[in-house]
């Protein structure tokens, strides 16, 4: 038994008094689906507003947030934060929608919410110069670093083709509720990245990814666990030399926003927006045949809101 | 004044110079500021001589008020703020606590030839253009090798050792942190320096300033001329010896009731022991006070002049690379051998083209090779403050005259182009510092790219991590087959900054990679047009 393992475990006995984060995200591993929840729809898109102003039309439309967020349910709530550039550039997930959806985890009773991101850049910088460190802070959140491989543990992704196992940050093990909030933006490899892209902030080795037909491996990735729900930032588009940017003139504000737990369905709304059709971008297509979820809106149960 | 108390003094001084040194030096978390950094280490002798010397900055004149302080006191430099020198007295202190000896030292002759020849040697190198003795063997720079190679993995152990048990608690106040390897070779000398220094002081106190040190034996010189001195008044001397006893520069002579006061690094031990009072730290009565006696003292315009090697060096390049190409051979390790840290499993092809890189990269703000090789005096203090981590220490990678000094190691990180660190604490002004938009042009090397190296054309899959790292679009992606995308470059905006090469996943050989710029260039800024669209807010596209 590794050192740490026998320290959870500890932990996880009660041996350690006043631990904060809890264990119980470890049933999800073991094949126990998570209960559907009760949404009035599959996909709410918003146009037109501030982030926060939109993204409370949005989940009162939804429902609500306890629809995914319990009462003592520990929260994870993964951005993008992968470089160290100012809000204005729209290369991050805005920090007034990370601190609006931490505060509405916390309104739904969420013991504790946690935020972290294998950043590109270095990571103290790009949390700080983002805004998303001390929006988290804000809100009464946790952010947390990401770039040490001793935070990683192996999964396997058994319904993966290309990608068949993973090292994955053990706050996503740890966690009740994972909540993915990405931003849009063109990108110069994916050629997009919203929803299932952002994921790749939460595992270590991104490099073999890259060298093992990305496409797939994103959309490989998308098969071992979806997250509870995706907000998908739209309000500062990057609509070219994404992923990092340039400067301002790189910018659109599109101000809109998409909700789903679909990631699929998210991504491939986001991309209408952004003005690729889903079925153009390799990981959109590939998840979609592979049944992670769906790209076919017409299908969908969709809300729309102008605010 | 009660001069009994000066030794206490004089502790608490160092050990917070000491300290303060040690901390700047461990901290991985790069919890104090590039400010403050620069501030502490203002008053660190050789770094501000060779400030001085290769940039002619005013804000660099810490070597002058330890100069002046050298004339009031004697070498309270060397007992107070060298960092080296404190760390020998706390091993000394160590050893005479260990095998309980209470009279530890005792008189020996001075090694007036040794020392001054080192010295000599030191200021004709650095005549020639060439940093490499005064590198070797700076007190400061070579303890700041000890922490960086030594006490900063010991930290850095301990931190991970506690951090995973915290993070397993849900308490992230600690948290794992791991650094690129510093590879052994790189180690080897700062090792050998570190059984010498701590060898001599077990055995010899501080033999290593009075021998070895070229500041200590420049100081030493200047001392002998200073306002007080440590002198023995023979009259109330009852010559019990215990003053020669407790003397870690053994040069206290208490038959002949002399003291080599150019030995005496103002440690002040002898005041506190001497039971007659005979032990004196005055101006010396009768004596010429040394301040206004032109002859004595070398007038800091003298010193510039004796040492300009920054506007005429003489590097004899033909025999540096002759020592350089037949270390190569001896060690057999490749020119451009990098921290061993990446940890990828096996792709399904290796890639068959080598990189062709003709020069070292050196950092943003070292102006030029030349500069910077003869400015860097290897304290590795940039090491510690990168962010990245993208500085590492070379071997060789620079010549035998860049020995140890810090080069961009791209396979370790890469700049952060928002970061402008090593040139804000540089002490040398090795790296000079530049303002943000500055650093944004500053191209310390250009980006070469090997097409038949890459994913997209070796696999016919999707990559673009070169290009998704790059912040001036020097790599962009341009259309290739179908939806894949395969990067092309442009020299004129980059930077060098190695992102490219840092993340491409191809391995042996990287498909992008960054050639130095053996002077470093401005890059032309990239030029993007304004996206131009109208947003109907009203309109969902689904």
């Amino acid at each position: 038994m590794k050192r740490r393992d026998f320290l959870r475990k500890s932990v996880g006995a009660g041996f350690v008094a006043g631990t904060t984060l809890s264990f119980t995200g470890y049933n999800k591993l073991f094949g126990a689906e998570l209960p559907e929840t009760d949404t009035p729809y599959d996909l709410v898109a918003v146009r037109g507003g501030e982030p926060e102003a939109m993204f409370d039309k949005a989940i009162e439309a939804m429902g609500g947030m306890g629809n995914w967020v319990k009462p003592n349910q520990s929260v994870l709530v993964k951005p993008n934060i992968g470089w160290d550039v100012i809000p204005e550039r729209g290369a991050n997930t805005n920090p007034g929608l990370v601190r609006r959806v931490i505060e509405k985890c916390y309104e739904a009773g969420a013991s504790e919410v946690v935020v972290f991101d294998h950043t590109c850049d270095n990571w103290r910088r790009s949390y700080q110069n983002s805004g998303i460190e001390a929006a988290v802070n804000a809100a009464g959140g946790r952010i947390l670093p990401g770039n040490d491989e001793s935070f990683y543990r192996d999964v396997k992704v058994p319904q993966g083709r290309q990608l068949k196992e993973a090292k994955v940050h053990e706050l996503v093990l740890n966690t009740d509720v994972f909540i993915n909030v990405p931003v849009l933006k063109h990108h110069g490899g994916a050629q997009i990245t919203i929803s299932l892209k952002n994921l790749m902030g939460i595992i270590w080795d991104r490099r073999w990814w890259h060298r093992n037909n990305l496409q797939q491996c994103i959309a490989d990735f998308g098969t071992w666990r979806k997250p509870d729900l995706n907000i998908v930032d739209a309000y500062r588009v990057m609509m070219q030399n994404g992923p990092r940017g340039v400067s301002e003139d790189d910018i659109v504000m599109m101000r809109s926003l998409v909700i789903s737990p679909d990631m699929v369905a998210a991504d491939a709304a986001s991309a209408r927006l952004f003005g690729a059709e889903p079925h153009q971008i390799g990981h959109i297509r590939i998840a979609h045949e592979m049944g992670v979820g769906t790209m076919e809106l017409e299908n969908l149960s969709i809300h729309r809101i102008v605010v | 004044m009660q001069t009994r108390y000066l030794k206490s003094f004089r502790v608490i001084i160092s050990l917070f110079f000491l300290v303060v040194s040690t901390l700047i030096f461990i901290d991985f978390r790069n919890s104090f500021s590039e400010g403050f950094i620069s501030s502490f280490l203002f008053l660190q002798f050789a770094p501000s001589v060779v400030k001085v010397l290769q940039v002619a900055g005013l804000s660099a004149l810490g070597f002058l008020v330890i100069l002046l302080l050298t004339m009031l006191f004697g070498r309270v430099y060397c007992s107070t703020i060298c960092p080296l020198g404190i760390f020998q007295d706390v091993v000394s202190w160590l050893s005479v606590k260990l095998r309980r000896k209470k009279w530890p030292y005792r008189y020996a002759k001075p090694h007036t030839v040794l020392r001054y020849s080192l010295l000599g040697l030191t200021v004709v190198f650095m005549l020639f253009g060439s940093i490499l003795i005064l590198s070797l063997l700076d007190p400061y720079s070579n303890f700041g090798r000890f922490v960086t190679y030594f006490g900063k993995p010991v930290a850095l152990g301990l931190n991970n050792w506690v951090a995973p048990m915290l993070v397993s608690g849900g308490v992230y106040t600690l948290y794992p942190v791991t650094l690129p390897a510093i590879r052994w070779e790189v180690m080897l000398f700062p090792l050998l320096m570190l059984v010498l220094v701590v060898w001599l002081s077990l055995k010899y106190g501080r033999l290593y300033c009075n021998t070895v040190c070229p500041v200590g034996t420049l100081l030493g010189y200047l001392s002998r001329f200073s306002l007080l001195q440590i002198y023995i008044d023979e009259q109330a001397c009852s010559k019990c010896g215990r003053c020669d006893r407790v003397c870690k520069s053994s040069c206290m002579s208490f038959r002949d009731g002399s003291v080599d006061f150019s030995r005496c690094v103002a440690c002040y031990n002898c005041l506190k022991i001497c039971p007659d009072n005979a032990v004196k730290y005055s101006a010396r009565h009768g004596r010429k006070i040394s301040l206004i006696d032109k002859d004595y003292l070398p007038s800091p315009e003298k010193i510039d002049v004796t040492a300009k090697p920054a506007e005429n060096p003489v590097v004899d390049d033909s025999k540096r690379s002759f020592i350089l190409t037949s270390l190569l051979v001896f060690f057999g390790i490749n020119r451009f051998a990098r921290a061993g840290t990446d940890d990828i499993p096996e792709p399904e092809q290796d890639t068959t083209i080598p990189e062709k890189k003709n020069y070292p990269v050196s950092p943003p703000g070292s102006v030029s090779l030349k500069h910077f090789n003869s400015a860097c005096t290897a304290c590795t203090l940039c090491v510690g403050v990168c962010p990245t981590h993208v500085l590492q220490p070379s071997l060789l990678e620079y010549g035998v005259g860049g020995f140890l000094q810090p080069h961009m190691d791209f396979h370790a990180g890469f700049c952060n182009f928002d970061c402008t660190s090593c040139g804000e604490v540089c002490p040398t002004g090795a790296i000079l510092p530049l303002s943000v938009d500055d650093k944004h042009v500053a191209q310390i090397g250009v980006v070469k790219f090997e097409r038949e190296n890459c994913v997209v054309y070796t696999d016919n899959t999707s990559c673009g991590a070169c290009s998704e790292h790059c912040p001036t679009r020097a790599c962009d992606m341009v259309p290739y087959i179908g939806e894949l995308t395969i990067p092309e470059v442009d020299e004129s905006t980059c930077i060098g900054c190695g992102a490219c090469e840092y993340i491409c996943p191809t391995r042996p050989y990287r498909a992008i990679y960054v050639d130095g710029n053996p002077i470093h260039k401005t890059a032309e800024r990239p030029k993007t047009e304004r996206v131009e669209q109208e947003v109907d807010y009203e309109d969902f596209p689904f």
